[in-house]
């Protein structure tokens, strides 16, 4: 293996995010409806159909190249791709070629050597997606064309990807970004972000890229390591075995865990592109590239940086809180309300990261529910409660979980269940009493001298007030008992 | 108008007006066109759909409308006939093709939306060639349309049926299509007036696309004033339709003043070049000359690049028309055939349900974009279409328009050239330019040769369709040959 270089280019298709359709005003809202339900004389190539281009989709494919660092082209050009498959309602899919809209950038993701790594990204274009065709087991097909005419962007990566792990990073990241900054959902079940990739190994003394296979179907990251992984080493074995590999099309079998070739280069499509002669070129003003810039938020990088530079955030930290823009916000929004409570940031992402990722995990929600189950208030009325002493740590906990799961602000739940926290010396004094009087042998552990048996006995008195005791009041309560006592 | 009968023979703007002074009714003149169909029909073979208890219908509603409110515009109560590639919602629209058979669309063409709102009254729907392929409407997959001055010749093409109703009366107006001549050709084959507009004039959608960067709309009439008339209610943006000009519509009607003095009118040498019928080249030198006698200048010019038309038009017309035409696979709507494999039913349906020249064009401009020959035919085709606009850009800084024949010859036998391909490609020799180079072109009746008509193209620059209707309407305030009507039985 170790004798091999891998080469990688991924070409992703991410759906964007806009109301209508690419090209006409029919509604993108088609999720967990029933087919054919969105439709229309365009999206369904009626004769006699044409065009209209959807301006937003526009701003958000330059909003995406700028994320991306591509330069957006202030000229560019649609074309039709012209291929017979009856999910294409026209014949042909109107699609960029030879000059699309954002050209050049790069992304940057952690290399196998942990070091950052930049990923170079060819082209960004702009495309309608197809419909959906069902095969069924008699024989026959039916099509939803539901998903005919979406808005769709090509993002396709340079051969700049070394292996099948970095392949995943990179897909990972771009997901990030695309959601970060809003353009796409990040679905892939749903099939609203879709990858391909180009694959090809060579003798580590070859300088020339070996034969390249394109991979597809791939419809997880796991599946896109999974496949690769497998990829390179059938190729690998091919080439050992004196063989040579083929130009050809493969798809990635979920269920048996391998590729299997599907197209050779003999059979490649013609796609006989051409300029679209419904549509005008797509001619931008630089100040119309200047106010897409301006609409670019604090991108993921940057603002880890920044957590980690302004914050005081482990890397890890920092990583988790800017996986996505909601959380990030969230983040922010409590450091700044923390303030007036003395709160620092680390606390702020103590409780994100512990409690409230935890309860996320165990109801299986988004992330970006957090703001809704826990609104800041209710985590900084935690927060709050806790400094000034009035629950005590494991209550808070506890408060804050019911709070995250009836949403009841976090002060009125510790009234009504009368969770504050116990101070009084006297009547932790009498529980003292009673927990060394019940636990004799815990009692005489600590005065034959093993003094960290007392632990047992602050448990004990916390166990009995519910957690509601002041832990260290309780120990001192506990050691002048023992004391006075012996 | 006296006899209610002859009312078909009317002009569009001689109805309006009457219409207009009580004189008729939308009702009468439409019963009028009605029975004219009913006359003549069988002989001339024009329609593919007659609407005639919608156009009752909609005639009522004119007439409602006059007298209780006024009347929507000048083409409130007009019958009218449509190309059979214009979607009409609800009503079948075939192309004159099998493949679209049993095609009803479920929305209206833009041209349609505003010709209703117009208050106008649809008649049915016209023959034409297959997708509009052709020069002489044998091409339909339906019928054989007859020219109403000899039945025995063709109509002219693609839009035949529409040239052939508005001759024989069986409608006051119509609208055609025109990608490389099929208004301007079968108005002149028919001795009508006809009109391609500037690309981006009229709104193509809902026009069945043939080659989307040629395709027009236009009107076809026996007037020019007609057309005017009929243009003022098509013309104009639509967000529909990304290719139609944001240009305001001038008022076509108005700038018919009749004077013509001191426009210069070039006459291209190449449209009078060998293998032009002598008669037809000596009746359109007589309608310049009578521009001429209304104070135009007449003026020499050259358009270097025309001879280049034909195959640079062959090109372009079928890569584009490879695409369009790729979306008939049988799936969603028309002709279906039937075969065990998806594959098989997608294949067999484009081979049984095209025709010849339809299967033709559909490989040449497949060939012409394939790998390996897109730089050697369609590219270089296109580098060739901009050698035409320059061509007229150059003579139009000399020249206000261009005077020449429409076609090399007058209408032509049935069966002619049905298996000449090239031959049948030459009738369009002269209109072709204008559509690569995307001006407008206007044809009038200006005399006959061998008893057939002669038609007068006028070619403009880009939107100023206003120049040329003043020319034509000025010619026709002093000739006679649009009043000329065929005699059928």
């Amino acid at each position: 293996m170790s004798d091999y270089l891998t080469t990688i280019g991924l070409e992703v298709h991410a759906q964007v995010r806009t109301a209508s359709k690419m090209f006409d005003a029919c509604s993108t809202d088609y999720a967990g409806g029933a087919p054919n339900q969105c439709i229309s004389v365009v999206s369904l190539g009626l004769p006699g159909a044409l065009p209209v281009i959807n301006q937003r989709a526009i701003e958000l494919a330059a909003l995406t190249g700028l994320a991306i660092n591509c330069t957006v082209q202030l000229h560019s050009v649609f074309a039709r791709k012209s291929y017979i498959y009856p999910d294409l309602p026209k014949g042909y899919q109107i699609s960029q070629y030879d000059q699309p809209i954002c050209t050049d950038g790069w992304i940057t993701i952690e290399g196998d050597d942990g070091q950052p790594r930049r990923i170079g990204i060819e082209r960004l274009h702009i495309e309608e997606d197809t419909g959906r065709l069902v095969h069924y087991p008699d024989g026959t097909s039916l099509i939803d064309y539901n998903r005919s005419g979406m808005p769709l962007m090509e993002i396709v990566s340079k051969p700049d990807i070394a292996s099948p792990e970095e392949a995943k990073r990179y897909f990972q990241k771009l997901r990030q970004i695309l959601m970060w900054i809003g353009v796409n959902s990040g679905n892939m079940e749903e099939g609203a972000l879709r990858c391909d990739a180009n694959v090809s190994v060579r003798p580590a003394s070859q300088q020339a890229f070996g034969t390249k296979v394109e991979i597809k179907n791939m419809n997880s990251f796991r599946a896109v390591e999974r496949a690769l992984v497998y990829e390179v080493e059938r190729q690998i074995d091919v080439l050992e075995s004196g063989g040579s590999i083929t130009q050809e099309t493969r798809g990635w079998n979920e269920a048996q865990g391998i590729t299997v070739g599907q197209r050779s280069k003999e059979f490649a499509h013609d796609y006989r592109y051409f300029a679209e002669p419904d549509l005008p070129p797509l001619i931008f003003e630089p100040a119309w590239v200047e106010a897409r810039q301006a609409e670019l938020p604090e991108l993921p990088d940057v603002r880890c940086a920044r957590f980690i530079a302004d914050y005081a955030l482990s890397q890890q930290d920092a990583d988790l809180l800017t996986t996505d823009r909601a959380v990030a916000d969230y983040f922010e929004t409590a450091v700044d309300a923390a303030r007036a409570i003395q709160g620092t940031p680390k606390d702020v992402a103590n409780w994100i990261l512990g409690e409230g990722f935890r309860l996320l995990n165990d109801s299986n929600e988004e992330s970006t529910n957090l703001g809704t189950r826990m609104p800041v208030a209710h985590l900084i009325n935690v927060m709050d409660l806790l400094a000034q002493g009035k629950i005590t740590r494991t209550v808070a906990k506890q408060v804050f979980e019911a709070s995250f799961q009836n949403g009841q602000p976090p002060d009125q739940i510790v009234a009504e269940q009368g969770l504050t926290q116990i101070s009084d010396t006297d009547a932790l004094a009498t529980l003292a009493r009673e927990v060394i009087a019940n636990n004799p042998k815990a009692v005489d552990e600590y005065r034959r001298g093993k003094k960290t048996a007392i632990q047992f006995l602050v448990g004990q008195i916390m166990k009995a007030t519910r957690g509601q005791a002041n832990p260290q009041t309780a120990r001192t309560v506990l050691e002048a008992e023992l004391d006075t006592d012996a | 108008m006296g006899h209610p009968s002859d009312l078909y023979t009317m002009t569009i703007s001689a109805a309006s007006a009457a219409l207009e002074a009580g004189d008729i009714s939308a009702v009468e003149l439409t019963e009028a066109v009605l029975r004219r169909i009913d006359a003549v029909e069988p002989q001339i073979q024009a329609f593919l759909t007659v609407t005639a208890d919608h156009a009752r219908l909609q005639a009522q509603e004119a007439d409602t409308r006059r007298s209780q409110h006024g009347r929507l515009s000048m083409l409130d109560g007009i019958p009218l006939a449509i190309k059979d590639v214009i979607c009409t919602h609800g009503v079948r629209t075939t192309c004159g093709s099998r493949m679209l058979d049993t095609f009803v669309p479920p929305y209206d063409a833009t041209v349609m939306v505003r010709l209703n709102q117009a208050g106008a009254v649809l008649v049915g729907k016209t023959n034409c060639d297959e997708f509009a392929m052709g020069s002489s409407t044998e091409n339909s997959a339906f019928q054989i349309t007859r020219n109403p001055w000899n039945t025995d010749c063709v109509p002219g093409g693609s839009s035949g049926g529409s040239a052939a109703v508005v001759a024989a009366g069986q409608a006051l107006g119509s609208l055609g299509s025109d990608t490389g001549g099929s208004i301007r050709q079968p108005a002149a084959l028919c001795g009508i007036c006809g009109l391609k507009p500037t690309y981006g004039r009229v709104s193509r959608y809902g026009l069945v696309a043939f080659g989307s960067s040629l395709d027009q709309i236009g009107p076809m009439g026996r007037t020019v004033r007609d057309l005017a008339l009929l243009l003022s209610v098509i013309a104009g943006h639509d967000p529909l339709d990304s290719t139609s000009a944001q240009q305001a519509v001038p008022d076509y009607v108005g700038s018919l003043t009749g004077d013509i003095r001191k426009l210069r009118i070039g006459v291209p040498q190449e449209y009078f070049v060998e293998g032009i019928d002598s008669g037809v080249e000596q009746v359109t030198r007589e309608a310049i000359a009578v521009l001429r006698d209304l104070g135009a200048e007449i003026i020499d010019v050259s358009l270097p690049h025309t001879r280049y038309a034909l195959p640079v038009y062959y090109i372009i017309a079928p890569a584009e028309a490879s695409a369009n035409l790729a979306r008939y696979d049988g799936v969603r709507y028309g002709s279906r055939a039937a075969a065990e494999t998806m594959w098989d039913e997608i294949e067999q349906t484009r081979g049984a349900y095209f025709g010849p020249e339809v299967r033709r064009r559909i490989m040449l401009g497949t060939y012409a974009l394939s790998a390996g020959y897109y730089d050697a035919y369609y590219k270089r085709a296109q580098q060739v279409r901009t050698l035409f606009r320059r061509d007229f850009e150059q003579v139009f800084a000399k020249v206000d328009m261009l005077a020449t024949p429409t076609s090399p010859t007058v209408a032509f036998p049935i069966g002619q050239r049905v298996d000449d391909p090239l031959a049948m490609y030459l009738s369009d020799i002269f209109t072709m330019t204008a559509n690569l180079a995307g001006i407008p072109g206007l044809v009038l009746p200006c005399g006959f040769c061998d008893h057939l008509p002669v038609g007068l193209q006028l070619l403009g620059r880009p939107f100023d369709e206003a120049t040329l209707l003043r020319t034509g309407d000025a010619y026709q305030q002093t000739t006679s040959w649009h009043t000329y009507q065929p005699t059928l039985s």
